[in-house]
């Protein structure tokens, strides 16, 4: 009873994700045309959508997507391996968290739109350095997360696994690793989406490819249906990723999706 | 079966003037003074205490994880530097894995020390000592607390251990599986005679028990009371109501209220 009301409720959630695209689609349209704008300032859906089959056709769109993936996809799992490595020696070591928590923040506030250009200015205006931009942005969420999530393992289970003598690596393994993997995988999600953004900033820095240079090219020209192709563009890409997490912690974290209507009960 | 039980029966651990003094920055507590007790193979021991006297801190030395100031533990006549693999853990709560399965749960010690053979076969016997035939491949989610408890006693037993320490086992339990748990307990207890030390609050749990029960006092605790108990075994439930039961119990009250009262 109670799953079959879920599931119809779920079916029509999603029924109403076309329904609302159409709506959306439907007042750009009307706002066009009854606010009499022009095509720079807001091209109509139509505009946008030839602009988009001009941009594939011409093998542009692919080329300059090819380049932005490429980055984020480095500059993610760079900043996810750093991050996750460094967080597993600040959660093991009280002294190395109390020597490095000031950097750490700080590399926090420092806010990555004003680094990085010197980071372009050192690194050159190519690949390296748009992965290094995301890298970083992805650096800090995963980082916490991390560190929270190994703190969060109960102290019973590591006394279980003292008591029964495991080693460091089996402990990692057969405790820390999956105890810590839902709230390590919230700052995958957070992590995924940040990488597009800081592979964009670069772009919008200094760069002669990828849809940041795009959306750049887009707003020189005057072309504003193609900066919207390339902001649709970037949204797919960042969906996408995003959803990628969330299938990993559908496959990885089956034991804690089960229970979800026990826990309500029983905690 | 148990007509020798206690002509010959040899020693299996020994505390010897084991004291244990927490420090931190707030100062020192003393938790525990000086105690010494002997524990006999096959023995079924409980302990009783105040609130805060000390007994998790001695059954957490015992298993070596934490480590005492002075005196001596000695295990099958061997000094106790940390952690042992004779020694069989059972915490308060169930304390198990919720990514692992009935089955994986119990057989978690046998990974930790690399078995592969027969890993499956013996995870499974104790799957039937404890009654969970049928639950191997559920999750902890899914089990009852007394359910999930059954489960972390199987994986204290699983690898055979010389003694086990239970701390508060049946402690958030309701009063009714409780009483069962503690006479399943028994029934596992039974059938191979383990040796048992068995913290708890209840004097009418370990009197059903156990062989013999030690009083804490309070903080910081040294031995106040050494009860035999010497109940005919094995045990129905229906001991709880006999003249001598009451009289036990009675004596162990007498002697936990002293302290409660210091
Ligand atoms: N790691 C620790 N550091 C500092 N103090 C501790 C530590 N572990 C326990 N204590 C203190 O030692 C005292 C004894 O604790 P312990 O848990 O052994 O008591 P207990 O007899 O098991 O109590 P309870 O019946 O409530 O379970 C308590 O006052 C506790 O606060
Ligand atoms: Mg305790």
């Amino acid at each position: 009873m109670k799953k079959e009301n879920k599931r119809s409720r779920r079916s029509l959630a999603w029924a109403l994700v076309p329904i609302s695209l159409v709506i959306g689609i439907l007042l750009w349209t009307a706002l066009v045309n009854l606010g009499g704008l022009p095509a720079f300032i807001l091209p109509p859906p139509a505009l946008v959508w030839g602009r988009f089959q001009q941009a594939l056709a011409d093998g542009s769109l692919v080329r300059h997507v090819w380049v932005t993936l490429q980055e984020v996809v480095l500059g993610l799992f760079l900043g996810v391996l750093a991050a996750s490595a460094l967080g597993y020696l600040l959660a093991k070591s009280r002294r190395l968290e109390r020597a490095l928590a000031p950097y750490v923040v700080a590399s926090q506030s420092v806010p990555i739109v004003a680094i990085a250009p010197l980071l372009v200015i050192w690194f050159g205006p190519g690949l390296f350095s748009k992965v290094l931009i995301s890298a970083l942005i992805v650096f800090f969420p995963v980082l916490i997360n991390t560190v929270v999530g190994l703190h969060s393992v109960p102290h019973d289970l590591r006394d279980l696994m003292r008591s029964l003598r495991a080693g460091r690596w089996q402990t990692f393994r057969l405790l820390e690793l999956p105890s810590s993997m839902p709230v390590f995988l919230g700052g995958l999600r957070i992590g995924a989406t940040l990488s597009v953004i800081g592979a964009v900033v670069g772009e919008f820095v200094g760069a002669d490819r990828g849809l940041g240079f795009l959306i750049n090219v887009g707003r020189g020209e005057y072309d504003t249906a193609l900066v919207f192709v390339a902001v649709f563009t970037l949204i797919a890409m960042a969906l996408a990723l995003y959803g990628l997490v969330v299938w990993l912690e559908t496959r990885l974290l089956w034991w804690q999706h089960k229970p979800r209507e026990t826990n309500l009960v029983g905690d | 079966m148990n007509f020798y039980r206690n002509e010959m029966k040899q020693t299996l651990l020994e505390v010897q003037k084991l004291s244990a003094t927490f420090t931190d920055h707030a100062g020192s507590l003393r938790v525990l003074d000086k105690l010494s007790f002997e524990v006999m193979k096959g023995d079924f021991l409980c302990v009783l205490g105040p609130s805060g006297s000390g007994k998790s801190t001695l059954l957490r030395i015992l298993a070596g994880l934490v480590r005492s100031n002075s005196g001596t533990v000695t295990i099958k006549q061997r000094a106790l530097h940390g952690p042992q693999p004779g020694i069989g853990l059972v915490f308060q709560d169930a304390n198990l894995m919720p990514w692992r399965t009935v089955l994986e749960n119990i057989a978690l010690p046998l990974e930790v020390r690399n078995h592969t053979n027969g890993t499956l076969t013996r995870a499974k016997r104790l799957v039937e000592l404890v009654g969970l035939q049928g639950f191997e491949h559920a999750l902890p989610h899914d089990l009852s607390g007394g359910m999930a408890q059954r489960v972390a006693i199987a994986r204290a037993l699983v690898q055979d251990p010389d003694v086990l320490l239970m701390d508060e086992p049946f402690g958030s339990l309701d009063a009714i599986t409780r009483e069962r748990m503690g006479e399943e307990l028994l029934r596992i207890w039974e059938m191979d005679h383990k040796t048992v030390i068995l913290v708890t609050h209840d004097i009418s749990e370990a009197i059903y028990l156990a062989d013999r029960v030690l009083v804490l006092s309070a903080r910081p605790a040294s031995l106040k009371l050494d009860l035999k108990i010497q109940l005919p075994r094995p045990r129905r439930p229906s001991v709880r109501y006999t003249r001598e039961f009451g009289k036990l119990a009675a004596r162990l009250r007498a002697a936990i209220e002293a302290e409660n009262h210091l």
